[in-house]
């Protein structure tokens, strides 16, 4: 197989392997499985596949609350993160996060933040301590566009710019944060134009498109590892509920319906078709290795162990003697 | 004990938060300070004069006026392995970081289980005294006694002052201290070679057996203060420095009570949902049989604090009022 033709195939696999590990997670909520809030990714699968790409095992991550899709493109085991949403002690967080906040230092993934805008401080400093001990490291740091709002984006966007800090703001621009469109929360809807008033560089990006994602993160990366902070916006849409509670009065099904057809998945599929990378059966197999490894990391979470109620305030400090 | 131990020097609190301060950053080059005019300025209230010429502006570093974003990024710091210190200017100025401190800072570890410790000091300014108005004059220790995950120091000693950074920087989670603006400029006798304290104890400042007062940070001299009074008028009282307000010291609260019998608290925290109610709560629950009279406490009057001075001493708890309820007590009860 040549190297672009299974880089290719990766990315489609990396996509398909999210969405079938979420349509799994709604059907186990359903079965009363997982519990509390359950934000799903489906539809902007390519933006964490293609920015994931842009980084190497030293480079950090800031997510959201709607993370699954970023902790399985970094590379963390989707058994892992399955018993996480069961609250198993063999989860990622020992099952005291849950769906929010998945986090895995080994693969330096630093949550999992469900305050909105909570997660850009928190990458700031990342970085200040990488600057600090002159690491070439780059933080990245993903929110979606309503953190746009919030102060702590303002004030961590200035740091950042002001310090000349190696953070990637990614912003996932869905359209709506929770129910509200962004032109009913913006006075500005163009961000780039608000990000690049703190004098860092601000692009936008196709999120549906996974080469064209992977293409601008990897360019941007090169750029904060160089010279500080960017901004990348990626435009996106969640193609189910903001989470599952969700009745979905403030969108027309007819909008939903039009994203749809430039669903990252078979649109990459389609394009990979008409370029000879991919074909019925590989289709196939990439399916079925999802499948598979869906299949697997339901029944490591199902075989998870309770932690004992004993073990409740453990953690509340820090075991560690020497942080 | 060495001549070296036994000789004191006159110094103020702010001149011994500086020379901990200074000691943090020479002995550990992850350490740095960061926060609102601690550079070039010298710190709001003078602590860090001199710290930027000494250790230049990476570990002096000025922020701007964003207190979530800086005291997130000394939380992102920490966890990427530097020890930095964020001193928030005042504690009503942390309220606009709240964000970080609660859903950070304090949830990191227990969230994670156990994977992302957040080894971070913040220093702030607290309380009241000074006519500054209902803005500038708030004792919220109590409000981040609340809250799990964090550690929460008050110290009300020059030997505290001095010695409690070091300790902090050396425990592995979020400690936050609380600097009573009011203290900053007075002064008194530090030994030569003090430096590290412990951060787990209260400690009896004074010993006396007929009513026990609890107090800490900024009341400590004050209560000190009723001590002496009430002695010149024959009541010896015990006053326990509770120091550390989370983890409370509960094993002292309640050793204090068990000898004198009577407890009386000063906070100047409002009293509504107080530190000086969790004492009184802790000593119902496990010393009330202990108890010949009712506990009384002493705290603000329950208003946003005042800027003209005699409205704003009377809301503050005061030596003259802290006599009255030891007395009252006394009096209720043979």
């Amino acid at each position: 197989m040549s190297a672009e033709r299974e880089h290719a195939l990766a990315l489609l696999g990396g996509m398909i392997r999210i969405r079938h590990f979420e349509e799994k997670c709604a059907e186990l909520y359903g079965q009363s499985k997982i519990r509390g809030f359950l934000h799903l990714y489906v539809g902007q699968e390519a933006v964490a596949v293609g920015v994931m790409q842009a980084l190497g095992s030293d480079d950090a991550i800031v997510a959201t609350y709607r993370e699954h899709g970023h902790a399985l493109a970094r590379g963390i085991d989707a058994g892992a993160v399955m018993a996480e949403m069961y609250g198993k002690r063999e989860g990622t967080s020992h099952g005291r996060g849950g769906s929010m906040h998945i986090f895995d230092v080994s693969a330096r993934f630093y949550g999992g933040n469900a305050i909105v805008g909570g997660g850009l401080p928190l990458a700031v400093g990342l970085a200040l301590a990488d600057k600090l001990q002159k690491r070439p490291r780059v933080t990245v740091c993903f929110f979606g566009e309503g953190a746009i709002a919030e102060g702590e984006f303002h004030e961590s966007l200035n740091l950042a710019a002001l310090w000349k800090l190696p953070v990637l703001f990614l912003c996932e621009n869905n359209l709506y944060a929770m129910g509200t469109a962004l032109a009913r929360s913006e006075s500005e809807t163009n961000l780039c134009v608000k990000a690049a008033s703190y004098e860092l560089p601000a692009w936008s990006v196709d999120g549906m498109d996974v080469r064209a994602v992977e293409d601008a993160a990897r360019r941007a990366v090169v750029a904060v590892r160089g010279d500080g902070p960017l901004f990348l916006e990626a435009r996106t849409y969640r193609f189910r509920a903001h989470s599952m509670f969700d009745a979905q009065l403030y969108r027309a099904k007819s909008e939903v319906e039009e994203w749809k057809k430039r669903d990252p998945i078979p649109s990459f599929a389609a394009q990979l078709r008409a370029e000879g990378l991919l074909d019925d059966e590989s289709l196939a197999g990439l399916e079925a290795a999802a499948d598979a490894e869906v299949a697997r990391a339901v029944e490591f979470a199902e075989a998870g162990t309770w932690e004992p109620v004993e073990q409740l305030t453990r953690h509340v400090y820090c075991e560690r003697d020497e942080p | 004990m060495s001549d070296a131990a036994a000789k004191t020097r006159m110094i103020s609190f702010r001149d011994a938060y500086r020379e901990g301060l200074r000691e943090a950053l020479l002995r550990d080059p992850r350490v740095f300070l960061m926060g609102e005019d601690v550079g070039r300025y010298g710190g709001t209230y003078a602590v860090s004069r001199g710290l930027l010429d000494e250790f230049g502006p990476e570990r002096i570093r000025d922020a701007p006026l964003s207190e979530s974003a800086f005291v997130g990024a000394g939380i992102g710091a920490a966890i990427g392995g530097l020890r930095p210190i964020v001193e928030i200017m005042t504690v009503n100025f942390s309220l606009l970081a709240l964000d970080q401190i609660l859903n950070s800072a304090a949830t990191f570890s227990h969230m994670s289980g156990g994977q992302v410790c957040v080894p971070l000091v913040i220093r702030m300014a607290t309380g009241a005294g000074r006519q500054l108005a209902a803005q500038h004059s708030h004792s919220l220790e109590g409000w981040y006694a609340h809250i799990p995950g964090i550690k929460v120091l008050a110290p009300g000693t020059l030997e505290d002052a001095r010695g409690m950074l070091a300790s902090a920087l050396a425990d592995p989670n979020p400690v936050l201290i609380f600097e009573h603006a009011r203290l900053y400029p007075i002064e008194g006798e530090l030994a030569a070679d003090a430096g590290a304290v412990e951060i787990e104890h209260a400690r009896l400042r004074r010993r006396g057996g007929d009513v026990s007062l609890v107090c800490y940070g900024g009341t400590l001299d004050k209560t000190l203060a009723a001590a002496e009074t009430l002695a010149a008028q024959g009541i010896e009282a015990d006053v326990l420095d509770l120091r550390v307000l989370r983890p409370l010291d509960e094993a002292a609260i309640l050793e204090t009570v068990s000898r004198t019998h009577r407890l009386v608290i000063v906070d100047e925290g409002w009293r509504s949902g107080s530190l000086a109610a969790e004492v009184a709560a802790r000593v119902a629950e496990h010393a009330f049989y202990e108890l010949d009279a009712p506990i009384r406490r002493v705290c603000s009057a329950e208003v946003p604090i005042p800027y003209p001075k005699h409205l704003e001493d009377a809301a503050l708890p005061q030596p003259d009022a802290i006599v009255a309820a030891v007395r009252e007590g006394m009096a209720a009860h043979a």
